[in-house]
């Protein structure tokens, strides 16, 4: 007979997600403790005590709690979902990018620069619209769609002044003019569970910030670039958004590595959450196995 | 059904069955956001700030 997993789910709010994730984990009969990341703490003398868990789902709020978690549970020998090093790249816009880029991987064309001064460079060598986007950072927030030269200037200085020091990476990216959506495709492992356009008469399409979701076939393009998006940062369970270039075609904008499906479960009629949690059982069976 | 007054305005605010700890309602006469920090007895915080490296 198998032995009883034991399962984490690390969280900081119980969002509609949670909810469903904690009853999916509830309906399969998971033995599984709700970690708060506010009151959790770590010891690294005593490793045992999160050894416990066969796996653990992270699904914080704050990138920087979970990833800091990830890395610790990774480092005591607990497999994650998703693993450390996923969450490292897809949490940060630049890494996500490079990852892209090193795989040959379409993507939107971007620029990196680190003083106000060569971002208005590299702004000015791609030509306006152009959008700069926080490396970390979520739910569509102080993106900025740069028109000319005296926004750029002010958008610059802004944030070089007012920002954190991360702020101070530009992240400078070409404004596309998508058809008003974009599309978002969820990644289990090797298989692309379903896909929704994000619609939106606004240039942010985030649901997020009201963007309405639509149900999108899931055609072998997309399912090829989704899967190639999810294993060049490492795989496991993921949201791909993709953009409709007018001239290129598909390409990936981001990857979410704690995704929330909120309007995508109704939408697509999946358990998602379900599909999840059997990922991370499959997941913590792997490590029994070892 | 429980009900708790809004830390912020006093108002009182319904939690409807099935709510769960650390679940976020909104409080429907002053708007802020609530954090449910027991189920019963029904309690209820004011939820934390938005930080900058929230999201998904």
């Amino acid at each position: 007979m198998q032995r009883r997993l034991k399962i984490g789910v690390l969280y900081s709010r119980v969002r509609v997600e949670e909810k469903w994730i904690f009853g999916a984990m509830e309906k399969r009969g998971i033995d599984y403790d709700r970690l708060d990341d506010r009151a959790i703490h770590f010891d690294l003398e005593k490793p045992e005590e999160w050894r416990g868990y066969d796996a653990v789902l992270e699904r914080s709020i704050s990138y920087n709690s979970g990833l800091y978690a990830l890395r610790l549970l990774n480092a005591f020998g607990v497999p994650t979902v998703n693993a450390a090093s996923v969450a490292e790249i897809c949490g940060d816009k630049l890494m996500t990018s490079a990852a892209l880029a090193r795989d040959g991987i379409p993507q939107p064309h971007n620029a990196t620069a680190f003083t106000p001064e060569a971002a208005l460079e590299a702004i000015e060598a791609m030509g306006y619209p152009v959008v700069l986007k926080p490396v970390v950072g979520s739910w569509g927030r102080l993106l900025a769609k740069v028109n000319d030269r005296d926004a750029a200037e002010a958008v610059l200085e802004h944030k070089s002044t007012l920002g954190s020091v991360q702020h101070s990476v530009f992240y400078i990216q070409e404004y596309i003019e998508k058809p008003g959506r974009d599309i978002r495709a969820i990644v289990i492992g090797d298989r692309v569970l379903t896909a929704m356009y994000r619609k939106s008469e606004h240039w942010i399409t985030n649901t997020a910030r009201g963007g309405e979701g639509e149900l999108c076939p899931i055609t072998p393009e997309i399912e090829d670039l989704c899967l190639k998006a999810a294993e060049a940062v490492g795989g496991g369970v993921l949201a791909v958004d993709l953009v409709e270039h007018p001239q290129r075609g598909l390409v990936v904008n981001e990857i979410n590595h704690t995704m929330e499906f909120h309007t995508m479960q109704p939408v697509s009629g999946i358990d998602i959450a379900g599909e999840i949690v059997e990922y991370v059982v499959k997941m913590a069976r792997m490590r029994d196995e070892l | 059904m429980s009900t708790v007054n809004c830390p912020e305005c006093e108002a009182e605010v319904a939690l409807n069955a099935g709510t769960e700890v650390g679940e976020i309602i909104v409080c429907p006469d002053c708007g802020v956001d609530l954090e449910v920090t027991s189920v019963d007895p029904a309690a209820v915080q004011l939820a934390p700030m938005e930080q900058e490296d929230w999201g998904e």
